[in-house]
């Protein structure tokens, strides 16, 4: 399925290999035994000490209601061709939610038109109850909706500690005379130093921590990967939108991250991935959005996706 | 051995900041100096020369460092700096001129108000105009930016010549005490308020000292009419001490949160904002800010001369201060200071000097009219004509030299001197904190129980 | 509309897929040459996600047609035209405003544009198919007309005068334009010979300063030879002054061009013989582009390579000869403009090309980077507004005027009017 090593794969090669081999095991998959389903692959891994390191990594997640994230009747074109069309979903608080379709359905598309990268041409998108649609991007990170990029986008020329002490929300040090003024420079050296803390704990629990003083350019792909999430964490979100965080990411690797990623579930954060893994969506998801060809095509526990025929002629079909 | 030993030394140099800068300024004034010994230039020639040196290493280093607010530090490709300090001085005359009336021969006056106020006008202005220009472009890609404050700068200069803002004349109803006041149009305005150095020293109470202190050169080292000289010097140390404020706050600026989100700003301004920074608030405060510190260059820069006229501000001085940023190094403070000094003191003084050097030591005819006559010279296997002639222009053939290196360095070395060396952008050290956890500040960490 | 696909990546299948209108998607790399393409579908497959589907399409007039209508900026610019006709036109009612001064400074306007146009059609071609601002393109202009211009003089005057003199154009004072009697009519030997020269001289140039400045560091950011270009700029100016002198001669006697009083109204509109040639030999040129860039393979190709280099790497597109290509013609028509734009103003110096150099870019970012006709007609569109703006603003910001207009452009529309039209 993926690689041996670490590297993020160049797209092309590892999307050609990756929707071969989907293809080849949602056939498979029909005939293996539901039993699958429900396994988490957390609960059998979960390291006794990691307890402490996910508390310390995991504040109060706020979430208001059921439904923290909505999705109505989404719509985007461009030049004419329309790429998402009338998606809508909503996603369940505390679920690891997957987002899932061939290439090119819309996946990302749909992610930059939430997060507020793109604005849509039509739709809602309501986080926490409250419209976000078409809000700037820091605003809606701001709001607790943080997510991670398709091919990791380190800041290559500063460290990996530079990168995470960039993401605390509400830092008074951002304001400009407040960090060069004598007396008020000294609160916001003692606020950098409390957060330093924090850095280094959420450092320690994606076990990055001896990669600290790098720079994140000299990084590998995955441990880029890593250091996405932890960095997106540090915002103190409710919710996180994955964009393919196992991509080129190797088998023992994706095994921790997976492990990490269901702890925080636990805390109560929200997931929603991207994936093109079926496997790994299948096996770890509660629930699984389908698009194809910028529709929502099937909506519904793994189970149901599995033996849904449209989903299975999606994948194999692939008629143009 | 010995060579790795003499690299490690020369790498700890590059090290420590303060004896890297002190020993790049003592390189370029030594070489003056014997330079000057070498070729017999006398004692007042020679401290003329260091006070030139002096100035420009001052004016170039802090709008190099203004410059690297901008471009090393946020990514904003600004190539209107001149513009930017053209409105410094401009508003400075203009509120601290004289009324007419009291001006001798200047036919356009100013408010009268104290140095202080004109200058901090000015410094006000500019930044005003940093936010006219910042607010609409902010979104604008790098080499768009720069055809827009390019642009603006020429419209500034535009504004400097036209007849329609050289002078106006102030209603007397209004009861203040300027009468006519303006741009100046084509022929500028004479700079006939209180000189900057005398204003300086008069409110620190040292201006009767200083007086006293001239009496002292007169009579020991130079007799005749020393005050120039030594207001020249003095005017190279404020304009260092000036390097010095610009540095300390662009440091503390750096060094900070704020800097830290400038820096991702100009790596990748979307992950910036993805982890929720209003980007276009960062991207306002830095321009607007550097436009301020460049229209103080610009007051600082002009108002030691007697008078300002719209030909200098062509775009040809924001170029020369790319050149010493690219030189020394875009996103390092003290890169661009030394920037600034080694532009300064190597492509924009040394030819200069060197002509100066060459025509004191050795009795040179008149240099040939045009470059025909300077070729001439070759028929008859004489190569003086030709040198005569290059030095005579060495003002151009400097601008010539500076473009050559500015190509070079963009192929070779575009990083600069220190542009590779990475300054953390954070107010405190970053190193794993020691101790186990209990620190004097209360756990910010967990929120408490899992729920 | 039929439409042909080419490319190769992950999303070529989705655009397949997403696309509802009859298509061939293939994922060979066609050569280009045994094809008869009309309209090409180029898209970068090679980056993921959402940017599949940014296509650019060859022609989207259509597009943009139809958004106009709910353009602010739209809105405000006609709000602005409207005012200004409306005084214009109560200025030529009540006679403040003559129509023959109208015509005179339309007539002018016309005149700078099309050298603007000119100039501009290199810059745009260098600045979509290198992609970089090349900010020595006003150098190009200025040593196309010193070349020519020395050329000129030596032909003209080569029976009076000595040649030193004659070929640093009157360096120093040693010869006087107005005294070689150059003009269209007067000397056309001198004046073709120094087209002719001029052009050749920039091709050259241009050349050569790509191989040693540019070529070395192709593949970096538009920044870098951005700054680059800075570099070569100060080098070819300060060069050009240091071998020519600083001094702006006059290079034609203006009383010795025959010109034509055009009776207009209420008084005269006056066209110079240096009018018409500088006319003549703008359109011609403008017509030769477009034959080259339409009817050619040559043409084809860097209409394609201003779309995307590496997808036109891929079709077996030689770009290193079309970026030559680039240069000989950006080059050439510059040379002519700068040399054109000598002969009809009368003077010379060595800061002409620099000068023009934010006109060139305001029209090259008015018509749209990489559009032939948009520069054409952004260079017109700029030169009209440097010129006639002085009905309305004090004359001394004419140029403003321009500039004003070439901001409100990047801000709102940075493609250009004329945008969409790629090298065509």
């Amino acid at each position: 399925m993926s690689d041996t090593d670490e590297e993020v794969v160049s797209p092309t090669a590892a999307s050609e290999s990756e929707s071969v081999a989907d293809e080849g095991e949602s056939v498979a998959g029909e005939g293996e035994s539901v039993a699958d389903e429900g396994e988490s692959v957390a609960d059998a891994d979960v390291d006794v000490t990691t307890d402490d390191a996910v508390d310390a990594v995991a504040t109060d997640v706020d979430v208001d209601g059921e439904t923290p994230l909505e999705v109505e009747g989404l719509r985007k074109t461009f030049g004419g061709i329309v790429a998402v069309d009338e998606v809508s979903f909503d996603v369940e608080a505390g679920t690891l939610t997957g987002l899932i379709g061939p290439n090119g359905a819309g996946k990302s598309t749909t992610f930059n038109l939430i997060t507020g990268m793109l604005e849509p041409d039509a739709g809602t998108v309501r986080f926490n109850g409250e419209d976000i649609t078409g809000a700037q991007p820091h605003e809606i990170a701001n709001r607790g909706l943080a997510r991670t990029f398709q091919i990791a986008r380190e800041l290559e020329e500063m460290t990996v500690l530079e990168n995470m002490m960039l993401a605390p929300k509400g830092q008074s040090g951002e304001t400009l005379w407040r960090s060069v003024l004598p007396f008020t420079r000294e609160a916001v050296e003692r606020e950098e130093a409390a957060q330093l803390e924090r850095v280094w704990e959420v450092l320690d629990f994606f076990e990055i921590d001896h990669l600290a003083e790098e720079y994140a350019g000299n990084l590998s792909g995955g441990q880029r990967k890593l250091l996405e999430m932890a960095r997106a964490l540090l915002t103190d979100p409710d919710m996180l939108l994955l964009d393919e965080p196992f991509a080129g990411v190797n088998p023992s690797l994706e095994k921790r991250l997976l492990e990490h990623i269901h702890e925080l579930r636990e805390e109560g954060y929200t997931f929603l991935i991207v994936e093109h893994d079926m496997d790994l969506i299948m096996n770890n998801c509660e629930r699984v959005i389908v698009l194809h060809q910028g529709r929502v095509l099937q909506d519904g526990t793994p189970a149901t996706i599995r033996e849904s025929e449209d989903v299975i002629e999606a994948y194999l079909g692939g008629e143009v | 051995m010995s060579g790795t030993d003499a690299g490690g030394w020369f790498d700890a140099l590059f090290d420590r900041d303060l004896s890297l800068v002190l020993v790049v300024l003592a390189v370029i004034y030594v070489a003056y100096v014997l330079a000057g010994v070498a070729f017999g230039y006398g004692l007042r020639g020679q401290l003329n020369s260091i006070a030139n040196l002096t100035f420009y290493v001052g004016v170039f280093g802090m709008l190099a460092l203004a410059l690297n607010l901008h471009w090393g530090y946020t990514g904003l490709f600004n190539i209107g700096i001149v513009g930017f300090m053209g409105i410094g001085i401009y508003v400075t005359a203009l509120v601290s001129k004289p009324p007419v009336a009291e001006g001798g021969a200047a036919q356009v006056g100013g408010f009268g108000l104290p140095l202080g106020v004109g200058i901090l006008a000015g410094v006000l202005v500019a930044g005003l105009f940093g936010l006219l220009v910042a607010l609409p472009a902010l979104r604008l890609r790098a080499d768009y930016l720069a055809i827009v404050t390019v642009a603006f700068s020429e419209i500034i200069r535009f504004t400097m010549m036209s007849r329609t803002f050289q002078s106006v004349e102030v209603p007397t109803a209004l009861g203040l005490r300027a009468d006519t006041v303006g741009l100046g149009g084509g022929g500028g305005l004479i700079l006939n308020y209180t000189d900057p150095l005398e204003a300086l020293l008069r409110t620190v109470f040292l201006w009767d000292p200083y007086l006293a202190f001239l009496d002292l050169v007169q009579q020991t080292l130079i007799p005749n009419n020393p005050k120039p000289v030594v207001d020249g010097l003095l005017y190279g140390v404020m304009l260092l001490v000036g390097v010095f404020a610009f540095y300390v706050l662009l440091t503390r600026l750096g060094r900070s949160p704020f800097g830290r989100v400038l820096k991702a700003i100009r790596e990748d301004e979307d992950v910036a904002n993805a982890l929720g920074k209003d980007t276009d608030r960062f991207k306002l405060t830095a321009f607007v800010l550097g436009a301020a510190l460049m229209g103080f260059g610009g007051i600082l820069w002009y108002s030691s001369r007697g008078s300002i006229t719209p030909p200098s501000f062509r775009p040809n001085i924001t170029f020369f201060i790319w050149i010493a940023l690219i030189i020394g190094g875009a996103g390092s403070n003290t890169g661009s200071f030394l920037g600034g000094a080694i532009f300064a003191g190597l492509l924009y003084e040394g030819p200069r000097y060197v002509k100066n050097l060459v025509e004191a030591a050795f009795e040179l005819g008149d240099a040939p009219r045009n470059f025909g006559e300077a070729m001439a010279g070759f028929a008859s296997l004489d190569p003086m004509p030709f040198v005569l002639y290059t030095l005579d222009s060495v003002s151009q053939l400097r601008l010539v030299i500076m473009g050559v290196v500015l190509v070079w360095l963009m192929h070779n070395r575009p990083e600069g001197l220190l542009g590779h060396r990475k300054e953390i952008a954070s107010s405190v050290d970053l190193s794993r904190p020691s101790g186990d956890g209990t620190t004097d500040a209360p756990a910010a960490t967990d929120g408490g129980e899992t729920r | 509309m039929s439409l042909r696909i080419v490319g190769a990546g992950r999303c070529v299948d989705s655009i397949g897929s997403a696309i509802r209108e009859p298509v061939s998607v293939s994922t060979e790399t066609p050569r280009f040459d045994a094809l008869e393409v009309e309209n090409v579908l180029y898209v970068d497959f090679t980056r993921c996600s959402e940017e599949c589907y940014h296509v650019s399409i060859a022609d989207t007039y259509g597009r943009y047609r139809q958004t106009l209508a709910g353009d602010p900026l739209a809105i405000g610019v006609a709000l602005v035209v409207l005012w200004m006709v409306l005084s214009l036109v109560s200025g030529l009612l009540s006679g403040g405003i003559q129509v023959s001064s109208l015509a005179s400074l339309v007539w002018d306007g016309l005149l700078r544009g099309l050298i603007i146009g000119l100039a501009g059609i290199g810059l745009s071609m260098t600045y979509s198919i290198l992609n970089f601002a090349n900010f020595a393109h006003g150098d190009y202009l200025t040593s196309g007309a010193f070349a020519g211009m020395a050329t000129s003089y030596l032909v003209a005057g080569i029976s009076e005068n000595s040649v030193g003199p004659l070929l640093l154009v009157g360096a120093g004072g040693s010869v006087f334009g107005g005294a070689l009697g150059i003009g269209v009519t007067t000397a056309p030997l001198a004046v073709v010979l120094g087209a002719v020269v001029a052009g050749a001289f920039a091709v050259l140039l241009a050349l050569a300063i790509d191989r040693i400045a540019y070529r070395p560091i192709r593949d970096e950011s538009g920044i870098a030879l951005l700054i680059t270009s800075i570099g070569v700029a100060f080098a070819l100016r300060y060069l050009i002054q240091f071998v020519f002198g600083a001094g702006v001669r006059g290079t034609t006697a203006a009383g010795s061009v025959p010109r034509v009083n055009v009776p207009m109204l209420d008084g005269t509109v006056r066209i110079t013989a240096h009018d018409i040639a500088l006319v003549v030999v703008a359109i011609g040129l403008m017509l030769g582009v477009h034959l080259l860039l339409q009817r050619t393979k040559l043409g084809k190709a860097m209409r394609a390579m201003s779309d995307n280099e590496d997808l036109a790497q891929i079709t077996g597109i030689p770009t290193e000869q079309v970026i030559r290509t680039t240069w000989i013609v950006g080059g050439g028509l510059t040379g002519v403009a700068g040399y054109m734009f000598v002969l009809w103003k009368g003077t010379l110096g060595f800061n002409d090309g620099w000068l023009l150099l934010l006109l060139v870019f305001a029209a090259v970012i008015l018509g749209g980077i990489g559009s032939i006709y948009g520069a054409i007609g952004g260079g017109i569109i700029i030169g009209l507004t440097a010129s006639v703006s002085v009905i309305w603003i004090p004359s001394e910001f004419g140029r403003a005027a321009a500039f004003v207009v070439m901001i409100v452009i990047l801000l709102f529309k940075p493609e250009g009017i004329f945008s969409g039209r790629t090298t065509a």
